[in-house]
């Protein structure tokens, strides 16, 4: 079993068994995603839907939170103006680790169809993203399967902040 | 005075010296309730509203300017995500002024499966109204039985054209495609299910709820002159008790000939416009019932016929040489539509929506403004909060099924 | 030396007009004696300076410092008691002049006009919010798109663009990706310039693939993390693995299920 004060943060002397630790956590941050509702345009009445009746989001574990200090994962669904993109950053930077953004259909992604004066081309110009989603709009099973994804993304992390940072895991 | 820097915004014209008590709240743009980017800046007295700036914008993404630089085709899909709730309808306002402005009259079984697709996304809209309506006051599972019904709403739109939100289904000059097989008795068993379901679940739950008739009788009381003058239309104004439906004075594509009421309401609260949407889908499903036997009738020419400006059918590109030379013109440089200007009104789900296409000859359009019906409705809030209880600001704005799309375009 | 573009409308247009060509025009018909609509013209008198029919609705053109005048002489005496819609074309480049139109319904007759003015660049127009209330915003969204002031506007700031744009942005002189002061717009409000050159600029290619970058584009199929070298190996798709149930082991009654 590991010792008690388990000091993550330092690469020297990890112990072997911080494996499992490791699969603990991940399982644990992977299956429980709280998203924080953030449905801009089109793409936000998709993820309303993939969140009611026929294509359950709820069975992934998650749980829709208006507050970015509660949420886990930013989905950035529509198109994002630059009057908006400050908000988007502000929102970001509130939420507290770890977290994760997916970028939800074609405007999110690079601008989409919008190729004009007040668009941001592409919602990585203003957060980092992890998962990018095409569609316009993407169907629900679209957005699970990017949940999925990035559940998949997680469970590859480890517990370990810089190695996580030097196979390019995490941006933090 | 606040310093503006770069994460604290600068306010001006709203008095932040607090000598009158009054404390400031930022509605922010982002917020749980589903209407989209409003940032409304309320100046509270203990609970109740004395003063609303509505600030939009946050989903500005210049479609008028877009039009002038798309032919008139390519701008079609663009129309989709204005209000993207019901796209039909927006494709179907734009597709009416064009053929206005080019003078080109659309055949009958086009004229059937345009009128059927719009009262389809009637219905999916209001649909749309009811649950996100119910979520904010806090009925939350009727949002789950609306959307199960919407989800089959949106079945048979993916049958017809290919895509569940976004649909482009109607082009200038007529429908793209045919209706495919089943599909009209698909719709038939919708209906059915459909007006089960608003007699028996949302009737049921909703109608004589005493926690939502005390939420919403009273709340958001608007006159007929307020609502006419500032530019309402649709159920709001029908709402304030002034009888105007588009569809029956102005009549467009074969309203003229179907039979229906216009559910009018002089409660001017939102609990009369609550009443009046669910009415308004009874009377969608009885106009799309007697559409389907219209269907048969009708020669099966999809276009219309009118080679300057549309595209001939595939089976006659895919054969004549001159179809083909006109149709890669078309796609090329884009049609060229007489000059001068048009504004044609029609009735969307959320109120009056209108295109006004000004064409100097040009394949692009020289000037399109989008009339929005929520851009007003959305106006209209900074007199009608005045005086509400913090809680009920939620519920009128949900009650004035703004959509942001429209709103900032 | 590049070709020579004129910057007066640097709006598209295209590429290939026949010379002879003319437009043909929407058909405009006169005003019936004895309609609803000649009744209006009659009442207007002096204010309108040409008035004709065109697609079923009727068309004014009056002068623009006697806006107010007359549109409250139709509120009040016609019956157009909604002001359905108010905006700007921009012919600054033809003649040097906005031209402005108000699109009015009257509701018991199902009728509309429309009365349209032109003011030349520089000028403003009155406000029309004391008879009709749906102009507040209506012009608000005029003086932010086209930089039209207008007097006596209970509150005239941008509404759609953000409060410190510089540019109205549906001038015909103004791009559609917008200028230099709008594709910096976000990088300097949220992070400063200084980080212009981290950002990078726009990237306004719609078409523009790169099958060497993994941070914008991920191969299907032969997935590598952000920024990581493009690889053959392929990442074959997996399901969830959880340390519990382990659903990647073959159940039989998966299997035997229709």
């Amino acid at each position: 079993m590991a010792q008690h004060q388990v000091n993550y943060a330092s690469t020297a002397g990890l112990p072997i068994a911080l494996t499992s630790v490791d699969k603990l956590v991940n399982w644990g941050r992977s299956n429980s995603l709280w998203p924080l509702t953030y449905g801009l345009a089109c793409c936000a009445i998709e993820m309303m839907a993939s969140g009611a009746s026929r294509y359950d989001f709820d069975r992934m574990g998650t749980i829709f939170r208006a507050s970015p200090r509660q949420a886990d994962v930013m989905i950035l669904a529509g198109t994002l103006s630059k009057k908006h993109a400050e908000f988007a950053r502000r929102l970001y930077d509130q939420m507290s680790e770890p977290k994760w953004v997916i970028s939800m259909g074609s405007c999110a992604n690079t601008g989409g169809m919008f190729n004009t004066y007040a668009t941001v081309q592409g919602v990585d110009r203003i957060v980092p993203v992890d998962i990018y989603l095409p569609g316009c709009a993407p169907r629900p099973e679209t957005l699970q399967y990017a949940l999925m994804m990035l559940q998949k993304k997680i469970r590859r992390e480890s517990a370990d902040m810089k190695k996580n940072q030097k196979q390019n895991l995490r941006l933090i | 005075m606040q310093q503006p820097n770069k994460l604290t915004p600068f306010f001006e014209n709203i008095n932040f010296e607090r000598d009158d008590n009054t404390m400031v709240i930022n509605f922010g743009p982002q917020h749980p309730s589903a209407h989209g980017q409003l940032r409304l800046i309320l100046e509270l007295d203990g609970e109740k509203v004395v003063k609303a700036t509505p600030d939009i914008g946050y989903l500005h993404r210049g479609v008028e300017k877009m039009a002038e630089n798309m032919m008139y085709n390519e701008f079609l899909p663009t129309t989709d995500r204005l209000d993207y709730i019901a796209s039909t309808a927006n494709n179907y306002a734009y597709a009416a002024a064009v053929e206005k402005l080019i003078g080109v009259e659309v055949p009958r079984r086009a004229q059937v499966i345009r009128t059927m697709l719009l009262e389809l996304n009637r219905i999916i809209s209001h649909l749309f109204f009811v649950a996100t309506h119910a979520l904010d006051v806090g009925a939350m599972s009727v949002f789950l039985y609306a959307f199960r019904e919407r989800e089959y709403a949106m079945d048979l739109m993916e049958d017809y054209c290919g895509a569940r939100l976004t649909h482009s289904s109607i082009r200038i000059g007529g429908v793209p495609l045919d209706l495919p097989k089943d599909w009209i008795s698909n719709l038939i068993s919708f209906c059915d299910k459909v007006e089960y379901e608003l007699e028996h679940t949302y009737n049921a739950l909703l109608q004589e709820n005493r926690i939502w008739k005390m939420r919403l009788e009273d709340v958001g009381v608007l006159s007929a002159d307020e609502a006419l003058s500032w530019g309402c239309s649709g159920i709001m104004l029908r709402g304030s008790g002034v009888k105007y439906d588009i569809r029956k004075e102005e009549p467009y594509e074969l309203y003229g000939e179907l039979d229906f009421d216009i559910p009018v309401s002089d409660r001017c609260d939102s609990y009369g416009r609550y009443r009046l949407y669910m009415e308004e889908m009874k009377q969608s499903i009885r106009i799309i019932r007697q559409l389907i036997p219209m269907y048969k009738d009708t020669t099966p020419e999809l276009m219309a016929n009118a080679p300057e400006y549309i595209s001939a059918p595939k089976e006659q590109i895919m054969t004549q040489n001159y179809s083909l030379m006109q149709h890669f013109v078309l796609v090329t440089q884009g049609m060229r539509p007489p000059k001068g200007e048009v504004y044609v009104p029609t009735e969307s789900p959320k109120g009056e929506l209108g295109f006004y296409i000004k064409s100097e000859g040009e394949p692009y359009a020289y000037r399109l403004k989008v009339r929005a019906p929520s851009f007003y409705h959305t106006g209209l809030l900074q007199e009608i909060l005045v005086g509400t209880y913090i809680a009920d600001v939620v519920t009128i704005i949900g009650s004035t099924n703004i959509v942001f799309g429209e709103v900032d375009r | 030396m590049r070709k020579y573009t004129p910057k007066d409308n640097v709006q598209k247009k295209s590429y290939h007009t026949d010379r002879f060509w003319t437009a043909p025009r929407v058909p405009q018909e006169s005003v019936e004696e004895g309609s609803h609509f000649a009744d209006v013209v009659n009442a207007m008198g002096d204010l309108a300076k040409e008035a004709f029919v065109s697609l079923g609705q009727l068309v004014v053109w009056i002068d623009a410092t006697k806006n107010k005048e007359a549109l409250s002489l139709l509120r009040d005496e016609c019956g157009y008691v909604q002001c359905s819609e108010l905006s700007a074309v921009d012919y600054l480049a033809q003649d040097g002049e906005f031209e402005i139109f108000y699109q009015l319904l009257n509701i018991s007759n199902a009728s509309r006009v429309r009365v349209k003015c032109r003011i030349k660049e520089g000028e403003a127009i009155e406000s029309i919010t004391t008879i009709f209330k749906s102009a507040n915003f209506a012009e608000r969204e005029m003086f932010d798109m086209f930089g039209i002031y207008v007097n006596n506007h209970p509150y005239l700031k941008r509404i759609l663009m953000p409060e410190d744009w510089q540019g109205h942005p549906l001038l015909k002189t103004y791009p559609l990706q917008g200028d230099e002061f709008a594709s910096w717009y976000e990088v300097d409000k949220i992070f400063g310039k200084e980080y212009r050159d981290i950002i990078g600029p726009e990237n306004r290619d719609p078409s523009r693939i790169d099958k060497d970058d993994t941070k914008r584009f991920s191969r299907v199929g032969y997935e590598v993390p952000f920024g990581a070298e493009p690889t053959d190996t392929p990442t074959p798709i997996e399901y969830s693995e959880t340390t519990l149930v382990d659903y990647n082991k073959s159940s039989t009654q998966l299997d035997e299920r229709r």
